[in-house]
């Protein structure tokens, strides 16, 4: 794709690529918006506001647990409360946070101008924060789902939860698994088609293979609690008996569905860091990570395994000894992709040169938090084990070791390493440090104690405990714990709406990284790359230039992208992508209607479908003199 | 940085042996064993957790160590791109190493999880007491089970067991899923329903343990305990025998007139006792009604000022219950309770 005859004069192929690739201006221009960056930023946000709603709900429960036999919170509200946290931070935080952190970098690392799809990225978008704000509004008119964000039938079914609550549960898994599946597909074909010449599969970022694989895990997880969850809607609304015994249901078929999706989306939480871990760990020890090779082969190593281990979740049921003995096995078994990534890494920093920044800081974290958790999971794979374990305080800590040490710390790093490339300023050092040690202690104080606790008989999701078991002064450590999570998440906010104004300008590589996304100013311009890189190493800006060292050709006046094949990434074709437009908002709105509908008649899903196919036939309607000038620019081959 | 964890390790350590140690004092805790199957899971416990602190010690001894040894002086440094060009056999080989460590401790732990599932498993059943165990929100029915029919006998709330006998429980629900739990005896087990399940435990020393569900069942799964009380088998046959007797005829004419109450208003269709025409099934069986130490699923103790309040405002003490508050006539309440504490 190289050429020797440059088409356009640089600064004038910058200022039309920026006017082409821009989102328009104004209140409908905000609405119109698919740029990847601009959704992306507003997804990072979305989650985290729903990070924040998830914590203060769950300071809430600390503060009813600090002391035996508090009436601080009714029962019934703190059914509430432990369910929406649960699903806020399962399904409104912890998965999507990672696609939109990968919708914004993907592309720049892969050194592509866009994802693919974006009207389809910006509809996923505003399909994920309509179905969070609905469940939300549901709260706060008191009626929240209150049966657990893993909502057991029966106690979810018609009989034993009368009313809607159950049902917005139910259609907030909708809206966010067909966000996240949408998202899925977009990252599978953004990265499989769209890397720039040269990028080959073993070139690949660790970040974008563990983006790649989690994508592969969301089309196979996601179907299933989609399957579980219209079943439970349709028990519900249309009387079918899915989980109903008395008429030939199942109870135990749910949990097989549940979990046959919520394993693998532990997974789901839990590799995207590792990609974080790994950008962090090369830069900050100044080398590439340890075994490529190893490291991509266990990450997909976990993601396989991952399917394989689900009725550990349901040990305590009467399944077939034998069955489960495979599962303890699968349970032990995926310890080892994650020991090697572990080893990879600890190997990195014993032969690298450190420069101790904050993101280091949170990274480091997760060899200490997530160990422990992981460690503790074995001890939960174990049959017997479990059987005293399940549904204690133990599980408590355990997974929030696991979910935090291996997710949310690695994130904060994530944001403290990227959010220079985000905004084009420094987040504040010092606060970042309190912002971690805080976090750190705080973590540890909170939930190290739930391990004893869940020893000394505490189970899960009880509002209350009489004074006599003596669970009360282990309790208060963690609320005390808790609070102290709750101010380093305070610093972190002040520090990123200090910084955002007043950090140091970053310029295009602060931490002189060897990944595409470091070579285009800060934030990026609406193209990305001026030029699209042609790429020969892993880390292209570590290793000196190689010839050729870009695309030239590509039109600047459309939205022109280069498709390349699947594993050499060698150049295939030009593709035009679409404009911004509000359609993609429009029929968001029209399938929220929908679902919400539906929520109240088996009807909505006939009248609203009028809406719906009408947005999206707007939305997909062509435009005649955009075929024309598609059709002019052909090169006949 | 891992000091805190690594000594709330050894605190963690400290109270599992406090645990093998103390054993027998009564309460709701996983590290005391007192019953067979118990003791197996906190010997693997033991066990898993010695292996998981030599793991962490050495996985987190390695990372500092790394920390340590690395030089601090990367910031502004060009990176270090040999590994590129030359390969790491040495680091490499250390890796392959330590991951093949871990497979061989992730074997000993399967071989460790199936010795001790055998070991559950092989409880001799001989001359077993059997109970069905019926899970309801949020109370136990139990009905203790006999060869000859007529030895039957249902209570709620509350199980009596000999020590050193093997115990079957055969575990039901007619609503939710609930889950029996009482770790000083035995691991868990849901009560599924459409489904039986079972659960195997013997208590080897005596003493009354505490039981929680232990499954998300609904508004008041935290209020959803019951007691064991473990006792020599003859103490046990003793308890078991008056258990069958029906409920004594009122000997007082308060609780002649406290009878009157019950079977002439709403409680009987809810409830049995036997002996009398009461006998409804949607509530607990209140034939020994005075003989148990816990009201409402091990919520309250059982004296006469819970038990009135109870009756006059279930709702006051465990909102969300089924049985409705009875607005009785202070003479007619207080009649109902001098009659119920006949019941023993």
């Amino acid at each position: 794709m190289s050429s020797d005859q440059p088409t356009y004069a640089p600064a004038q192929d910058a200022a039309t690529l920026q006017r082409t690739w821009s989102d328009p201006p104004g209140l409908v221009g905000w609405f119109s918006a698919i740029n990847h960056k601009t959704i992306s930023l507003r997804f990072m946000i979305t989650t985290f506001v729903f990070f924040l709603a998830g914590g203060v709900l769950a300071l809430l429960m600390r503060l009813q647990l600090a002391r035996p036999d508090n009436r601080l919170v009714s029962p019934d509200l703190y059914n509430q409360l432990f369910t929406m946290h649960g699903s806020t931070m399962m399904f409104l935080f912890a998965v999507p946070v990672m696609q939109a952190v990968a919708m914004y970098l993907v592309p720049l690392m892969i050194g592509a101008r866009s994802v693919a799809f974006p009207r389809m990225n910006a509809f996923a978008y505003w399909i994920f924060t309509f179905g969070g704000l609905m469940l939300y509004a549901a709260f706060f008119l008191d009626i929240g789902p209150d049966v657990g964000w893993f909502a057991y039938a029966p106690l979810s079914g018609p009989q034993f939860s009368p009313g809607k609550r159950v049902d917005f549960w139910a259609q907030m898994i909708t809206f966010t698994e067909l966000a996240a599946l949408m998202e899925a597909v977009i990252l599978i074909t953004t990265i499989l088609k769209m890397r720039a010449p040269g990028m080959s599969l073993n070139r690949m970022p660790l970040f974008v293979w563990t983006m790649l694989v989690t994508s592969f895990m969301v089309l196979f997880a996601m179907p299933a609690v989609m399957l579980a969850s219209t079943a439970l809607i349709t028990d519900r609304l249309v009387g079918t008996h899915f989980y109903n015994p008395a008429e030939g249901g199942d109870v135990v078929l749910w949990q097989h569905l549940f979990w046959f999706f919520g394993h693998p989306e532990v997974y789901l939480i839990f590799i995207p860091p590792l990609g974080f871990i790994s950008s962090i760990i090369a830069t900050f020890a100044r080398r590439p990570v340890v075994a490529y090779p190893a490291m991509v082969l266990a990450l997909i190593a976990t993601a396989f395994f991952a399917f394989g281990l689900w009725v550990h979740h349901m040990f305590a049921a009467n399944l077939p000894e034998l069955g489960k003995t495979f599962f303890t096995a699968a349970s032990l078994v995926i310890a080892i992709p994650t020991a090697v990534q572990i080893f990879c890494w600890i190997a990195t920093l014993w032969s690298g040169h450190i420069a101790w920044r904050t993101p280091l800081l949170f990274v480091l974290a997760f060899f200490v938090i997530l160990l422990l958790g992981g460690l503790t999971g074995l001890m939960l794979a174990s049959v017997s084990l479990d059987t005293q374990l399940h549904d204690t305080f133990f599980v408590v800590a355990h997974l929030h070791y696991v979910l935090l040490g291996g997710a949310v710390f690695p994130l904060f790093g994530a944001f403290y390493y990227w959010f220079p490339k985000f905004t084009g300023r420094m987040l504040d050092e010092r606060l970042g440090r309190w912002n971690f040690w805080l976090f750190f202690i705080g973590f540890n104080v909170a939930f190290f104690p739930m391990h004893l606790l869940g020893l000394e008989g505490m189970p899960r999701r009880i509002y209350t405990y009489p004074k006599a078991l003596d669970w009360g002064a282990l309790n208060l450590t963690a609320t005390v714990g808790a609070l102290t999570i709750g101010v380093s998440v305070l610093l972190f906010i002040v520090n990123v709406l200090r910084s955002r104004r007043h950090g140091a300008p970053a310029g295009a590589d602060p931490w002189q990284a060897g990944t595409l996304e470091w070579s285009v100013a800060s934030p990026p311009p609406a193209s990305n790359f001026e030029q699209v890189p042609v790429v020969h190493g892993r880390y292209p800006l570590w290793l000196p230039p190689g010839t050729p060292d870009r695309v030239t050709g590509l039109t600047s006046e459309h939205r022109e992208v280069l498709i390349t094949s699947v594993v050499d990434a060698a150049p295939d074709h030009r593709l035009w992508l679409p404009s911004s437009s509000p359609w993609p908002f429009l029929c968001a709105v029209a399938v929220t209607i929908l679902f919400i509908g539906s929520i109240f008649t088996p009807w909505a899903m006939v009248w609203a479908a009028v809406p719906v196919a009408a947005t999206a036939t707007v939305w997909f309607w062509p435009k005649r003199h955009m075929t024309a000038v598609r059709s002019a620019s052909e090169v006949p081959p | 940085m891992a000091a805190t964890p690594l000594r709330y390790l050894a605190g963690i350590a400290g109270a599992c042996c406090a645990g093998t140690v103390l054993a027998g004092a009564p309460g709701q805790n996983a590290l005391r064993a007192a019953g067979i199957q118990a003791e197996h899971i906190g010997w693997l416990w033991n066990l898993t957790l010695g292996l998981c602190a030599l793991v962490f010690a050495a996985v987190v001894g390695a990372f500092l160590l790394a920390l340590w040894r690395a030089p601090k002086d990367g910031a502004g440094r060009p990176p270090d791109l040999a590994s590129l060009t030359r390969p790491e056999r040495g680091i490499h080989r250390a890796v392959a190493w330590a991951t093949g460590t871990c497979v061989v401790l992730l074997l000993l732990l399967l071989g460790a999880d199936v010795v001790t599932s055998r070991a559950l498993a092989d409880l001799p059943l001989r001359n077993a007491v059997n109970i069905e165990l019926i899970g309801h929100q949020w109370w136990w029915e139990a009905r203790y089970r006999h060869a000859d029919t007529s030895r039957n006998f249902t209570t709620a709330n509350e199980l009596h067991i000999p020590v050193g006998r093997p115990v079957v429980i055969t575990l039901a629900s007619n609503d939710v899923i609930h889950s029996l739990w009482i770790p000083n005896l035995q691991g868990k087990r849901d009560l599924i329903p459409g489904r039986t399940t079972l659960l195997r435990l013997r208590a080897d020393r005596a003493g009354v343990y505490r039981g929680q569900c232990a499954e998300f069942c609904g508004l008041q799964h935290a209020l959803m305990a019951l007691e064991v009380t473990a006792e020599p088998d003859a103490a046990y046959e003793a308890w078991a025998a008056h258990q069958r007797q029906p409920a004594p005829p009122p000997d007082s004419d308060t609780a002649r007139r406290g009878q009157q109450v019950f079977l002439g208003g709403t409680c009987m269709m809810c409830h049995t006792i036997q002996g009398t025409s009461a006998q409804g099934r949607l509530g607990p069986d209140l034939t020994h009604l005075a003989g148990r130490r816990t009201l409402a699923a091990g919520t309250l103790p059982n004296n006469r000022g819970y038990l009135s309040g109870w009756i006059a405002d279930p709702h006051a003490l465990k909102e969300g219950v089924n049985m409705p508050a009875n607005q009785l006539p202070p003479d007619d309440l207080h009649a109902l309770v001098s009659y119920l504490e006949t019941l023993k």
